[in-house]
């Protein structure tokens, strides 16, 4: 860090003949990356807005048409949309806790040196690099009830007594959630290594004299992981919280490859409707734009909500 | 060496000597962590493992209840994956079996299948489309992002707290919300299902990233180098190209893989934006469609193909693997 912060004087100041100036390399070096968000990104932002105020279709050979706020009106107003969003917490709420539960736990186990455990901490990360659409569909085939090597695995010998994790049924009977609970699975199996990897920087920086002198008190090892380990490792946990959070209710990939939203409308995230509206059957541009915002506005506002409790934990202590 | 004896043990203390770490009873505790550790990895790995041995079973082994752990291995996985064939009739297929000896090994398989290979399937030029547009958006998004990482990282630029945050908060986006209007301006452009407009897109995707990923790299690298070329003669070009991009090849050659892995693992823009002739890997594997429902084999065997690039990054990244994942934001 200490390099970046100190600023050049002295010869580079000077505009020689010829060379281009230290103004005219940072304008030349950094507007090409602006100009680029700006035009795919901040563009976008905007007409996305403007279009969530309009009715319209992409493929229709009609121009927008300004509704005001209706498409919002019509958002807030639709049962089926809520439960997509209460769907999308759902999901959000079990992945996030149980992979911060599960990573911590892997972090904790391989925290600790010995041979051979580098190879093994790295082979725990493969599934988070493997594309998450890909994962989706192998999954697919773990699950499936008949020669699916899940339940195979769990110990369930006979396909009609055991669970049909995808169609949510357990021994023929259906039991709703099941679905949502089996993507929530792989999603945690795929990301509980980030959690890891998070949790693990943490502890690497813990100080070896703290847990020093807890031995030398004689602290239990209770005490040491309430006391010392968790204290220091939180705002890294907190991050991996965080980034997980945003990511789950953006989540996309995972359900079309592995349900599709199904079975019903059992696993239909937020993103996989706003996906069904804007781009499939009558293509809802208008009103995709305006779910689209709103699905927008509440990851910033969680974002924020947490970001501010962060400050505030990390104020107190 | 006697007075090497004196002075201290020949052999270093690799050992913690600390009386909470060699008690008999610290030292049971570690071994247990390690098979534990062991076993649970292996529980991680399973449905890999799965996947790599669904990717030599054959059709019918595949749908075998239960699941077969031990299985006579065959590539028709990556024959259905990378073939179109079609069902040969009972007369044709005794013809092609009576004379086995001018076919290879891959048509002999689609034989025994009772199929004949007709050419390449769609997957064959949609992974082309793959290759093309993953790696010219990483080299793309590396060099700009290089060049923005290095101005961030060693000029005074006005807000330029508020400009980086700007870069990082473009990938907080969800995608879907920017597709909608990219599909719009795209349509108007005759972008949709092409090259340069996944290219682009993707450019800009993992554009935020690079710069935030590089200039974490560049940081590290002491000022003091490029001083020392500037007070010798070097112009600033010069001196980037010269001293700072040698020194920041590791970090380049970080960033240009995740990059990679980024855009050839991307799903939801591809789905959204193309449907022919751009179409990439990772929407069209989804839709792979056998004869009767879905080719498990030949999912699991293109799946196979996205997992060992990933699992060879992965055991050569190790190290910047936290940075990565985090857009350089956690560092180790």
């Amino acid at each position: 860090m200490s390099a970046s912060e100190s600023q050049f004087r002295g010869p580079s100041t000077k505009v020689h003949q010829g060379h281009l100036s230290n103004r005219a390399i940072v304008n030349l070096f950094i507007w090409p990356t602006l100009i680029l968000l700006i035009a795919m990104n901040v563009f976008p932002l905007f007409y996305s807005l403007y279009l969530g105020f309009t009715n319209y279709s992409a493929i229709a050979r009609q121009a927008p048409v300004w509704v005001g706020f209706q498409n919002f009106s019509n958002i807030l107003n639709d049962k089926q949309l809520w439960e997509y969003f209460a769907t999308t917490g759902r999901y959000a709420l079990m992945s996030v806790s149980l992979q911060t539960l599960v990573g911590f736990g892997l972090a904790m186990l391989v925290r600790e040196k010995f041979k051979g455990g580098g190879v093994l901490t790295t082979l725990i990360l493969i599934p988070m690099m493997i594309s998450p659409v890909v994962v989706g569909l192998f999954w697919k085939l773990m699950y499936n009830p008949t020669f699916g090597f899940f339940n195979f695995l769990l110990g369930f010998g006979n396909p009609s007594q055991a669970p049909d994790w995808l169609a949510s049924r357990f021994a023929g009977q259906p039991m709703t959630g099941l679905a949502l609970f089996a993507v929530v699975i792989v999603d945690v199996w795929m990301w509980a290594p980030f959690v890891m990897l998070l949790v693990l920087s943490g502890l690497k920086a813990i100080p070896d004299y703290l847990y020093e002198a807890a031995a030398v008190d004689r602290a239990s090892s209770w005490f040491q992981f309430w006391r010392i380990t968790l204290p220091q490792v939180a705002p890294l946990l907190l991050i991996a919280i965080l980034f997980r959070t945003i990511e789950a209710f953006k989540s996309f990939d995972l359900v079309m490859g592995m349900t599709g939203g199904g079975p019903g409308v059992q696993t239909e995230l937020i993103s996989v409707d706003l996906y069904r509206i804007a781009f499939l059957g009558q293509f809802r541009t208008g009103l995709g734009s305006a779910l689209a915002y709103i699905i927008l506005i509440i990851i910033i506002a969680i974002s924020n909500l947490y970001i501010k409790y962060l400050n505030q934990s990390k104020g107190e202590g | 060496m006697a007075s090497f004896e004196e002075t201290g043990p020949r052999i270093p203390v690799v050992e913690s000597t600390r009386v909470d770490r060699v008690h008999p009873r610290a030292k049971l505790g570690k071994s247990f962590r390690v098979i534990l550790t062991v076993i649970v990895t292996f529980i991680m790995l399973v449905p890999v493992l799965v996947m790599i041995m669904t990717a030599f079973k054959s059709r019918a082994d595949i749908v075998t209840p239960p699941p077969k752990v031990f299985f006579h291995p065959t590539l028709e996985g990556f024959l259905y994956l990378f073939t179109d064939r079609s069902v040969l009739s009972p007369a044709n297929l005794a013809i092609a079996q009576a004379n086995p000896g001018q076919l290879d090994y891959w048509q002999q398989l689609a034989l025994s299948t009772g199929q004949q290979i007709n050419g390449p399937s769609d997957y064959v030029g949609r992974l082309k489309n793959s290759v093309i547009i993953a790696g010219t958006s990483t080299v793309l998004s590396v060099i700009l992002g290089l060049f923005a990482a290095y101005a961030f990282s060693r000029f005074k630029i006005a807000g330029k707290d508020d400009l980086l945050f700007f870069i990082l908060s473009t990938r907080m986006l969800p995608g879907v919300v920017v597709t909608i209007p990219l599909f719009l301006l795209y349509k108007q452009l005759g972008w949709n299902d092409t090259y340069i407009g996944l290219i682009i897109l993707y450019t800009v995707f993992n554009l935020s990233f690079s710069v935030w990923l590089l200039k974490g790299f560049i940081d590290e690298i002491p000022v003091e180098y490029e001083e020392a070329a500037l007070v010798d003669g070097y112009t600033r070009l010069q001196a980037f190209f010269r001293i700072v991009l040698p020194q920041a090849v590791t970090g380049i050659a970080a960033t240009t893989v995740f990059c990679l892995i980024f855009a050839w693992n991307e799903y939801a823009f591809a789905l959204m934006l193309t449907s022919e002739r751009a179409r990439t890997a990772p929407p069209s594997i989804a839709t792979m469609l056998g004869s009767g429902g879905l080719e498990w084999s030949a999912i699991a065997a293109g799946s196979l193909g996205f997992l060992i690039p990933v699992a060879i990054v992965t055991f050569t990244l190790r190290d910047y693997l936290l940075r990565g994942v985090t857009f350089g934001a956690v560092r180790k």
